[in-house]
């Protein structure tokens, strides 16, 4: 049996007070809390066995090589990826993107395709635009219906022989719309385009497969897994990886260097250039672990229900207009009430406890399409409960009294 | 007229009487309700102060070296604090605006309402008050 106060008890700010009353934490979208075990880890790494990787010769060196590739391949194994080596350590997921559209550039000319949609994240437009105008290539954008899902026949009419990327998110941070990734990917393979998820909003969501799903490139942050900040995976299968060059030049990412030439190193080293954040690598994986043993059945199940009862129960409350009511969504809940800005409600909401996000969520796109400033948006982990939702609930009523 | 001064004392006193955040905050909506909304006309896009998530919109006419300030903002928490600094401000001397010592955002206990998220415009509200008083007191 799933006993939310057993998991609570494994992330040791939940028990912390903000503004005297007990944390509802509803903006898990931004970044998740951390685990004791993550936490402890870092520490532990600091204390016992900090060393720079893949360099000495000494034993601590070893050790927290050793641990760092463990990590690489807890992952691997994660995401069913086929080699470990199509794990690339980032700093995030916007790192991850930036990698590849910067690599991108001179893979393509003129007049070449990218697709991307309209509700991306900042972080999935802006780098593709970046590309575009060093490229010469054609950014092209798949629009949103009003129920948050994107138009699919219109993807197919963009699609052609031009297109050369497809970017899409998995799961959107705005309006919590679970794109059919599968599809998109089987659909771009046809005319011979590769994919890049934005897998964000996703990884700790839902299950995923790499070889199954038959993707190109996924990009995932770990701080939004119960993991550390700093760190994330950028997965690429091992011949896209290769035909892409390496982001930044520096030590790690050489075969050989001299002033006449250069060579890289092979993957993943090419792209991993620098010392890396060896702690939150480390720390990673057992955030990985928590994920993995708990197991997506039992995440998936708790998390939707969370998700019916919170939309359930917000649109009891008049004058709510929830932004993002795809048939599959994940638990993000985009809301705005009649007549009040987004703004007043995080504000006044926060005076009472619950910590949600308010405002374009990085996806001004979303917002000009809706024709409105912003949401306030509460988005869900593993670790909240019916009575942090009926505390949430309790407090907008509140707010909505105030502000009227 | 009073000094810049003695109004903050003056809002200081007001709030002093609130017992909780509520009652301070319910006070602060009402400040943000009462204020009257900018002439449309001033709502343009030179007036308009961008916060990450609300808006001001600030517009400044000089009478004989007082400044009378108008302004306005979207989300009525900002605008309540906009009313309070325009009690503060309006009406006041170049000299005194440009020279201004303005502790009691702190002091009545909405110095989060001033942190730096970029959430609002307040922090460049505040600025841009006192580059229009600079500009004037030259
Ligand atoms: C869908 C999506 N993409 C990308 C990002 C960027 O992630 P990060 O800030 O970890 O690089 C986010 C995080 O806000 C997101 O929600």
């Amino acid at each position: 049996m799933f006993d939310v106060s057993k998991i609570r008890d494994l992330f040791p700010i939940l028990k912390r007070k903000v503004n005297g009353r007990d944390l509802v934490y509803f903006d898990n979208g931004a970044s998740t809390q951390k685990l004791h075990s993550v936490i402890d880890t870092v520490s532990n790494y600091y204390k016992e066995e900090n060393s720079n990787v893949h360099r000495g010769v000494h034993f601590l060196s070893g050790l927290a090589t050793d641990k760092f590739e463990e990590s690489r391949r807890v992952i691997r194994k994660f995401i069913g990826a086929k080699y470990d080596h199509e794990i690339i350590f980032t700093k995030g997921t916007t790192d991850s993107i930036n990698l590849v559209a910067n690599g991108f550039r001179s893979l393509l000319k003129k007049g070449d395709e990218i697709i991307i949609s309209e509700l991306e994240h900042h972080s999935n437009i802006v780098p593709w635009q970046m590309c575009c105008e060093y490229s010469g290539a054609v950014l092209k954008i798949i629009p949103l219906r009003d129920n948050g899902e994107l138009e699919i026949s219109k993807f197919e009419s963009l699609l052609s022989k031009k297109t050369k990327l497809v970017a899409l998110s998995h799961i959107s941070n705005s309006l919590g719309t679970i794109n059919p990734i599968k599809e998109f990917i089987e659909k771009s393979h046809k005319v011979g385009a590769r994919v890049l998820i934005d897998g964000a909003q996703a990884a700790s969501h839902v299950p995923l497969n790499m070889q199954d799903l038959d993707v190109d490139m996924y990009c995932f942050s770990a701080h939004k897994m119960y993991g550390p900040t700093g760190v994330g995976v950028l997965y690429g299968k091992e011949d896209i990886l290769n035909e892409i060059p390496p982001y930044q030049g520096g030590g790690e990412m050489i075969k050989e260097v001299s002033f006449k030439k250069t060579t890289y190193a092979c993957l993943p080293h090419k792209f991993e250039a620098g010392t890396p954040n060896i702690a939150g690598v480390i720390a990673f994986k057992s955030a990985i672990e928590f994920i993995a043993d708990l197991g997506f059945n039992t995440i998936t199940k708790h998390e939707e229900y969370l998700l019916e009862y919170a939309t359930q129960e917000i649109s009891k409350i008049g004058g709510v207009r929830i932004y993002g009511t795809s048939e599959k969504k994940s638990g993000i809940i985009s809301f705005n009430i009649d007549g009040i800005h987004p703004y007043d409600i995080g504000v006044l909401l926060d005076k009472m406890g619950v910590a949600i996000r308010t405002g374009h969520h990085c996806t001004q796109p979303i917002m000009e399409r809706f024709n409105i400033p912003g949401t306030a948006r509460i988005s869900l982990a593993i670790y909240n409960t019916k009575e942090e939702i009926d505390v949430c609930m309790a407090s907008i009523r509140k707010v909505k009294q105030m502000l009227s | 007229m009073r000094t810049i001064k003695e109004i903050q004392e003056e809002i200081l006193e007001d709030f002093d009487m609130f017992e909780d955040w509520m009652q301070k905050y319910e006070y602060l909506i009402d400040l943000g309700k009462e204020l009257p909304s900018i002439d449309e006309k001033y709502k343009i896009e030179e007036n308009l102060i961008k916060g990450c998530q609300s808006r001001v919109w600030l517009h400044a006419e000089e009478n004989s070296g007082n400044i009378i300030f108008s302004a306005d903002s979207d989300a009525i928490m900002t605008k309540g604090i906009v009313a309070l600094l325009i009690r503060v401000l309006s009406g006041q001397s170049a000299n005194d605006i440009a020279h201004a010592d303005l502790d009691f955002i702190n002091k009545i206990g909405l110095k989060e309402q001033l942190s730096a998220t970029r959430a609002n415009g307040l922090l460049s509200m505040i600025k841009q008050m006192k580059l229009y008083a600079i500009a004037i007191d030259k």
